[in-house]
This record gives C-alpha cells, structure tokens and sequence, in this order.
C-alpha cells in the first residue's frame, strides 16, 4: 500500500517510465483490480471454451432428459449426471447453461461495442473535422440520442422490429453510438489545436490522410478507455432487453434469458434457475467494470 | 434570461416534432399500418371501413399532419385491448410511477448525501474505499435480478415485504397513493429501494467528489483560517456549494428514473405506467406503445427544460446569452 502513494497520481506525469508500463503497473498494485481482472480472464476463458467443457449440450433438446427438471444443486440426474447447480424447468443442467449463456451474453456485448464504436468514432471525427454545419447537425443528433434513456429506445425499437441476437445487436449499437461520438469530437477538437496537426495541414497533406493517420491514432484512447465500462453497460442491456422478452430468441438463452425463465419459480422457493446466472453475469459486469474504472482512472478521463 | 428560455423552448418544441415523426415513420412507414392499427380480429367490411376512417388511404403526408393534429388534441388513437383512449389509459397509471419514482429519489438523497460527504472528506480511508467500492457493486447488479433477489430475501425467506402489487391505498385530493396506508408502505418499500439502489451510488459518487474537490478551494482554507469547526464550514460551506450540480443531476435523473421504473414494476408487479408498456408491447396494443413513446418524450423534455432554466437561474456562472457547450 505504502508504495501506491509514492506512485504519481496518474499516469503520464513520471516521463521515464514508457506509458503502456505504468499504466499496467498501476493496474498490477491494486488487488481489488488485479482479482477484477483474473476472474475477468477466466469468464472469457469459460465462455471460450464452453463446449468442451460444459457437462451438457443445453442446446441439444435430445439429450435433455424432462425426468431431471428443476433439481436441486448437486441432485444427481437420471443418467447418472450430477447437476451441481442443479437444472431448470426443461431438466437442463444449469451449469451448461450458463456457460453457454455466458457466450451469448459476450457475443452481443462485445460486438454491438465494436460497432456503436466504429460509427461514433466516425462521426466524432468527421464532426470535429470539418466543424459548422456538419458538426452542428451530428452533434444535434447525439445530444438528440443521449435526451433519451437507453433502455426506453432500445425497448421500443425492439417492440417493432422483434427479437433476435442480430436485431438486439442493431439496437444496442444505436443507443451506444451517441456517448462515444461525443467523446471522440472532444478529444479530437483538443488534439487539432496542436502543432503537428497544424504543421501537417501546411505540408498539405491530404485531409483524409490527417484524419486517419494523425487525428484518429492520437485522439482515440480516451474512447477506448470508456469503452470498457460501456462494454459492461451493453450486457446489462441486453440482458435487461431478454429479461423484458424482446432481446435474444429462446433457442439461444443469455443469461439474462436464462434469469428470466427462473423468476417464475422464485416464489416456490426453487431459487437456483434464476440466481445463480444472475451471480454469473454480476461477476462479468463488476470485474469490467472495476477494470473500466482503473483504467480511467489512471488515465485520468472522465466518464461520458 | 428571457431569451435563453425562449431559445431552449423553440429546441424542446423541435426534440418533440423529430420524435413525432420518427415515431410516425415507425409506426407507419416500416410497418404495414394495416396490420398495426387496425385489430386482427375484425371483418373484412369493417376492416374497410376502418382504413378509410383512420385514414390510412391518404398520402403519407397528409397522414402524418393527421396524426400530429390529433396529437396536438391529446388524441393518440385507441387502445386495443382496453378500448379507452390510450392517453387516458397511461395517465391513470402515471401515479402510481411518480409514487415509486419521488420515494426511489429521497431514498437516494437520504442515504447518498451522507454517505457521500462521508467518503468525501476522506477518501482514503477504510470506510471510506468500502463505500466507493459499494457503489460499483450498486452500478453492477443488473435492476431486475436485483428485484429478483430482493424478493427471495426479503419475502421468500424471510416473509417480511409482500412480493407484488401496491396494496391498500387512499384516495387524497382524488390520486390514489400507497404511502399512507401501513399495507401500502409494505408494498412500496422492495420496489423503491431496488430502483433507488443505482441513484444512491450516484449520488454518493457525486457528492463524494464535490466534497473532495471543494476541500482545496480557497474559501475552505479561509473559514478554517477564520477558526471556524470542520463540523460548520462542511455543513454550511461545502455541502451548499456540492448541492447546486447535486440538484441538478437528481433532476436529470428523474426522466431515466421513470425510464427504469419500467424494469422494477415488471418485476414487482407494480401496476404504473412501465408495466402498461410491457403488457402494451406483449399484447401489441401499438397505440398505447406510440402514446407512451410520446408522453414520455414530452416528460423528458419538459425535465430538461426546467432543470437547464433551473440551472441557469441558480448558478450565476451560467452565461444566458448564445450556445450553451
């Protein structure tokens, strides 16, 4: 503890020490965010590696035995099987489930992160950019976005155009965009004040080739910085979303779908079909966002 | 001040505009209107009767400033399965939201100011890292298998607090309210605490870091200089200057609160208006989904409206001429 106060209060200020070092040294000397940070790798190992390791296809309805529903964790099935998380409605083994719900849940978080990414990374800079109308008009739209909470536009669009992992890929991207597209033109707008910037619109490079190789690479880190934490915000959206019935189809469960098809059975008691997804998808949100937090906070941005 | 009012009342009119016709386009554009609008289950003679009267073999155009007429009137079409207009149907729940909402908020206050100032004045303490730490865990737990587990704990368990519904209530000033009756309080007490958890780690946050920022500043250093307690210059300085973006923020947050609520009376039963919506959106009772859609917009709007004019008027700082950033 006592070497953490010698340490600079963020990162950038000890110049001998190359940036990307400090920053993981920083991360390192906080066991709070070390433990964050090994139980993240090990839910992305998990859901990796799912299929070789779940004890069940819970996809598979074959080989699901209906003899076996709603066990306790730790019954032992019919089959021999032991269900140490015990099974739900369908007798699925729940710990199968989810580790294949942990999947779903990272697939969509991970990649409507991607894309809300690359379109507000694109209109931040073309914003920021050209500026006037252009500026004017994007920024309209995202202050237009950002009015609205979240969950309210992505219910509603989902209402309309209905469930599926694709559609609630499309619904994430378009409540997320917005927070990055702001960020990315304020950072952009700070970095174009500077010299180089300057010294390359007087070489007469090409505005393209200014954007792209110099404004986007220098201007981009604090975007991807909040991105982390964003990624925990678009699970627990998409969990909220098939928790609600209009997020993924019921052929492949979240595991906010696999929470929602044991509240039912909350109030007999059988706690276990919706608890222990829930534990699940709490460690996978808590440890991104405990990273996410360090890490902004080491580099000193703030949040959106 | 004057015209930055009428400056941010000619935006809110256009944010109100864009989400009429977006959600016109929605309705009425993407989606065959037909099928939309008019109930499965009627006859191909009514069936008719009803396009030509709901006017759907007009222009697009023609339709939209149909549709923006009625809005205009507070007409925003029939709800199928109740048969009432849909406005009527959402206002009729909407205390029942406020009732949850405005107690979600003071919880949040209650417990968030103090344990904020706490955590703010010294902030690397133990207590103080265990509160912050508290937070994230507060941002984390997903809303509706909070509520989940809160039942499990709280009435499965334990069987202390029922698990659904609003109980007893008593008519005052013609609202009904469950925060007078015993029953009522019972049934009020999961659901807002489950949906004041999120905003208490807000406002813990915030006050925390007002409280720790505003320690520097220079009138801090002169009241202590003066020889004033820590007890009055915290107190009487430092939580006066920290409550103006406090203010703020908890009045931005009431829109998202509304929002969320939605989750929170899924989970519990709660018949206000989040609950209409999702039955609305299972029952596909698209009229009271536009007209929901539309209400709330015009709430939103109306909150950040009055929380900006707020804002400008209790902060001197604010410039009221031009481009707010």
């Amino acid at each position: 503890m006592n070497s953490l106060k010698a340490m600079p209060a963020t990162v950038g200020a000890d110049a001998d020490t190359p940036l990307r070092r400090q920053v993981l040294r920083r991360i390192r000397s906080r066991p709070t965010t070390r433990g964050a940070m090994i139980l993240l790798a090990i839910l992305l190992l998990l859901a990796l590696l799912a299929p070789f390791i779940a004890p069940q296809n819970p996809h598979d309805l074959g080989s699901l035995s209906v003899m076996d529903n709603r066990l306790e964790p730790g019954s032992q099935g019919m089959t021999g099987i032991t269900y140490w998380l015990g099974t739900d409605a369908q007798g699925r083994d729940m710990l199968s489930a989810i580790l294949y719900g942990l999947r779903t849940s990272l697939l969509v978080g991970l990649t409507s992160t991607v894309g809300a990414l690359l379109i507000g990374v694109f209109a931040g800079l073309v914003a920021a950019q050209f500026g006037g109308a252009v500026d004017a008009a994007i920024m309209r739209v995202v202050d237009f976005m950002l009015g609205f909470p979240s969950i309210l536009i992505a219910l509603v669009l989902l209402a309309s155009i209905g469930r599926g992992i694709d559609k609630v890929i499309v619904a994430i991207i378009l409540v997320q965009w917005a927070q990055y597209a702001r960020l990315m033109r304020a950072a952009a707008l700070v970095e174009r004040r500077k010299e180089y910037i300057e010294a390359a619109v007087n070489f007469g490079l090409p505005t393209r080739h200014i954007m792209l190789a110099h404004l986007l690479p220098n201007s981009i880190g604090s975007v991807l910085v909040v991105s982390t934490i964003s990624i925990a915000g678009a699970i627990t959206l998409e969990a909220t979303l098939s928790f609600l019935g209009v997020g993924v189809p019921v052929t492949q469960p979240s595991l906010g779908l696999l929470i929602a098809n044991g509240f039912e059975f909350l109030l007999s008691g059988e706690y276990w079909i919706a608890a222990f997804p829930g534990i699940a998808l709490v460690l996978l949100i808590m440890s991104l966002n405990l990273v996410g937090e360090r890490l902004r906070r080491s580099f000193n941005v703030r949040g959106p | 001040m004057t015209a930055y009012i009428l400056q941010r009342l000619i935006q809110s009119v256009l944010v109100l505009l864009a989400v009429s016709v977006v959600v016109f386009l929605a309705v009425y554009g993407i989606g065959d209107p037909i099928e939309l609008l008019v109930p499965p289950q009627v006859s191909a003679a009514e069936r008719t009767a009803m396009i030509r009267r709901l006017g759907l073999d007009l222009p697009i155009w023609q339709q939209y400033f149909g549709f923006l007429g009625n809005a205009l009137k507070g007409d925003l079409g029939r709800s199928f399965v109740h048969g009432v207009p849909a406005v009527d149907l959402i206002l009729a729940r909407l205390p029942a939201t406020f009732e949850l909402v405005l107690l979600a908020m003071s919880l949040a206050a209650v417990v968030g100011i103090p344990l904020g100032l706490l955590a703010g004045l010294n902030p690397e303490s133990r207590p103080s890292r265990a509160i912050m730490a508290g937070t994230i865990l507060g941002f984390s737990l997903p809303s509706f298998w909070k509520g989940m587990m809160l039942i499990l704990l709280f009435s499965v368990f334990l069987g202390w607090l029922p698990t659904a519904g609003r109980g007893e209530t008593v008519s005052v000033l013609g609202l009904e309210t469950s925060l007078l009756t015993l029953n009522g309080l019972k049934h009020l007490t999961l659901p807002a605490l489950n949906l004041a958890i999120p905003n208490m780690a807000l406002m813990i946050r915030l006050v925390a870091a007002g409280t720790t920022e505003a320690m520097t500043q220079d009138y801090v250093k002169y009241a202590r200089a003066k020889g004033l307690r820590s007890k009055r210059i915290v107190g009487r300085h430092v939580l006066r200057n920290i409550l103006i973006p406090v203010v703020t923020v908890a009045g931005m947050e009431f829109g998202s609160l509304v929002a969320f609520s939605t989750i929170t009376e899924t989970v519990f039963a709660w018949p206000g208006m989040g609950k209409l919506l999702i039955d609305s959106i299972y029952n596909l009772d698209r009229p009271v989904v536009v007209a929901y859609v539309m209400l709330a917009t015009l709430l939103f709007v109306a909150v950040n409206f009055l929380v900006d004019i707020l804002y400008a008027a209790l902060d001197p700082r604010v410039k009221l001429t031009g481009e707010m950033a």
